[in-house]
């Protein structure tokens, strides 16, 4: 009985398992293993029907972007930078055109998928190459403290200076940057966040007990770091990750829109928009279907990422 | 306390050191120069674009050339811009009140819908009211702000006008007519101070309903209930006052952010301060105009957070740096 009340806060753990008296199950093959925290994590978020439908939706627009190759062939038959001109500005469905034309007489379904796999190519390649050099250094500086430390948190103070987005349009607007250098970009300038992020976590868990015990038994640092320091941070990073890509993908189109990102004739969400902007008495449509896109995909990640962070939290008693 | 504030100050000096270099080398950095315009030109002869290299002193060594731009700067020379040669300070001061402007009034606005709102969700935790406004705080915050600039334009300049119904300006600081009176002014500071206060809204609805959750959870404010005190009184005197302090220091972080937004905002709606300018520095490779004006960008986000540090530390009378 005493056990019982021990373990009474796990009480979804014990759903799983036969009633503790029941001193065969283990030779009937009736006694399953405790979830581990990622499946105890993955129920929680399927319990949340916001971020489940977010989830769903975050699918469904991946899929659309890497599909974009069948949709052309199959579902329009248009690819996504051959224009008629005698068909620009058609209002959505009509003549075959299932979301309308832009300026150039192009198919704007056709570019829609085209363009979310260059703004969802920046925004995932970004968050990436961030979170491995954010990481990175956050591990390093907060595992070895002293001069590394200083030194790296410095380099951050600096960076942290420029706002980020007028660096970025500063470094876009001279370089001109394809999109592989601009994700690139984006992540040279944007590892700060997660490199304190992860500072901080290995700052609490480097004074911990089974690190000096692995200390004890020979454990190399790096060994330290890469298997007993970093699974503990993993929950972090992915929420980190989940929150940092629309607001990536955001950077982009608006970089693009500028004018500074992903330039022409390769499409991206923001410069469809660009290119509406100035025949917005045209065609609305054009103005309205890229940035309704943008939104649900940007909503949709930011709520499976709100899921996420509800889901992984081990501090539950709200 | 003055202590404190003098120490940041002098740190302050190496890290925009730091930063005028980094400005420097990415301009420098760029392939081409201020004279690519020239060299496109088949009537301008060798000699001449030579000349005028020699002329604006690009080919000294670029050590040289950043220790002249930062002796200049500390003098409050800019330079002159590459494109119509007017001295950049000039064109920097005469466009940045209307940028403070524009990001004073949209921080005000966000301010006022965010902390009521803020409180109110965490007070009534978990009733309808809550969930609402965390789902709108995410929906609003999610929003791309050009997209939603633009059809803002769309619908309130054009479309109004249309209809018939009252409408604002396009873009703009000021109407051209002789109305430049205060009411011209406020209908063209509205959309784009909206705008722009939009993102600051979710993130600090978000933020301060956060920190109010936190503090209502602390012991303090237990006993005043156990006190007697009502519910009004606690919330407000007590709670809200505790959950304010981070909020200062959010602001103060994030306030670059605001600046980074008001780029967009004031290419969208044409509005005549320090963004649009450098975004066409930008666009026209303006060289020194480019370097003023981020620079400028640089040193107010420091301001700022030196601010918020300062205004932290003043409110609360825990925190004592030196």
């Amino acid at each position: 009985m005493a056990q019982q009340t021990d373990v009474a806060s796990n009480r979804s753990m014990l759903a799983d398992r036969p009633a503790r008296d029941d001193a065969g199950a283990l030779e009937r093959g009736q006694l399953r293993a405790t979830p581990g925290f990622y499946q105890r994590a993955w129920r929680r978020f399927r319990r949340d029907r916001i971020s489940l439908a977010a989830l769903v939706v975050t699918i469904l627009v991946v899929a659309f972007v890497l599909g974009a190759d069948v949709i052309a062939r199959y579902v329009t038959g248009h690819d996504y930078y051959t224009g008629n001109l005698f068909d620009q500005f058609k209002p959505p469905l009509t003549d075959g055109y299932i979301l309308g034309t832009d300026v150039n007489g192009r198919d704007v379904l056709t570019r829609l998928a085209y363009g979310g796999r260059v703004s969802l190519l920046v925004a995932g390649l970004a968050g990436t190459t961030a979170l491995l050099i954010g990481s990175t250094i956050g591990a390093v500086s907060g595992y070895f403290g002293g001069v590394t430390d200083a030194v790296l948190m410095r380099i951050v103070d600096v960076l942290l200076c420029v706002p980020f987005l007028s660096i970025l349009i500063l470094v876009a607007a001279l370089f001109r940057p394809g999109p592989v250098a601009l994700a690139i970009i984006l992540a040279l300038f944007g590892w700060t966040g997660v490199a304190r992020l992860v500072r901080g976590e290995v700052l609490s868990i480097r004074s911990r007990d089974f690190v000096d015990a692995s200390r004890v038994v020979g454990a190399t640092d790096a060994r330290i770091i890469w298997k007993h320091i970093m699974p503990n941070i993993v929950p972090l990073l992915v929420v980190w990750m989940s929150l940092a890509i629309p607001g990536l993908i955001l950077t982009e189109a608006a970089l693009s829109f500028l004018g500074f990102g992903v330039t022409i004739p390769t499409p991206s969400w923001g410069n469809m928009l660009q290119g509406a902007r100035d025949y917005y008495t045209r065609s609305i449509a054009n103005v309205i279907i890229p940035g309704v896109m943008i939104y649900i995909t940007v909503l949709a990640i930011n709520l499976v990422g709100k899921g996420l962070r509800d889901a992984l939290d081990p501090r539950l008693n709200d | 306390m003055l202590r404190f504030i003098i120490r940041r100050l002098l740190l302050m000096v190496p890290l925009l050191l730091g930063i005028t270099f980094m400005v420097f080398a990415i301009v420098n950095l760029v392939p081409g120069s201020p004279v690519a315009q020239f060299e496109a030109n088949p009537r301008m002869s060798q000699e001449d674009i030579e000349r005028i290299r020699s002329n604006l002193g690009l080919d000294e060594p670029w050590p040289k050339r950043y220790v002249i731009w930062v002796g200049n700067l500390l003098h409050g020379d800019l330079g002159y811009s590459y494109i119509n040669g007017v001295s950049v300070t000039e064109q920097i001061l005469a466009v940045l009140p209307n940028t403070l402007l524009l990001t004073g009034t949209a921080t005000f606005i966000a301010l006022l819908v965010a902390v009521p709102l803020g409180v109110l969700a965490a007070v009534h935790r978990n009733s309808w009211f809550d969930n609402l406004v965390y789902v709108v705080a995410t929906a609003i915050g999610s929003v791309p702000t050009f997209w939603v600039g633009l059809l803002a334009i769309i619908l309130f300049a054009v479309k109004f006008q249309e209809w018939g119904f009252p409408s604002l300006p396009v873009g703009g600081t000021s109407s051209f007519r002789d109305e430049t009176g205060l009411l011209d002014r406020l209908r063209h500071l509205i959309l784009p101070a909206v705008t722009l206060g939009l993102l600051s809204i979710a993130s600090w609805l978000l933020y301060i309903r956060a920190s109010m959750l936190e503090v209502i959870r602390q012991d303090f404010i237990r006993t005043a209930y156990a006190k007697g005190l009502g519910g009004r009184v606690v919330v407000y005197e007590h709670a809200f006052r505790n959950a304010l302090l981070p909020l200062v220091t959010l602001i103060g972080l994030t306030l670059p952010d605001l600046f980074g937004g008001a780029f967009i905002i004031e290419f969208i709606f044409s509005w005549n301060g320090m963004g649009r300018l450098a975004v066409n520095a930008a666009t026209s490779s303006d060289y020194t105009v480019i370097m003023g004006a981020f620079l400028l960008f640089a040193v107010m986000t420091l301001l700022a957070n030196l601010l918020s540090d300062v205004m932290y530390a003043v409110l609360d009378p825990r925190i004592r740096y030196d």
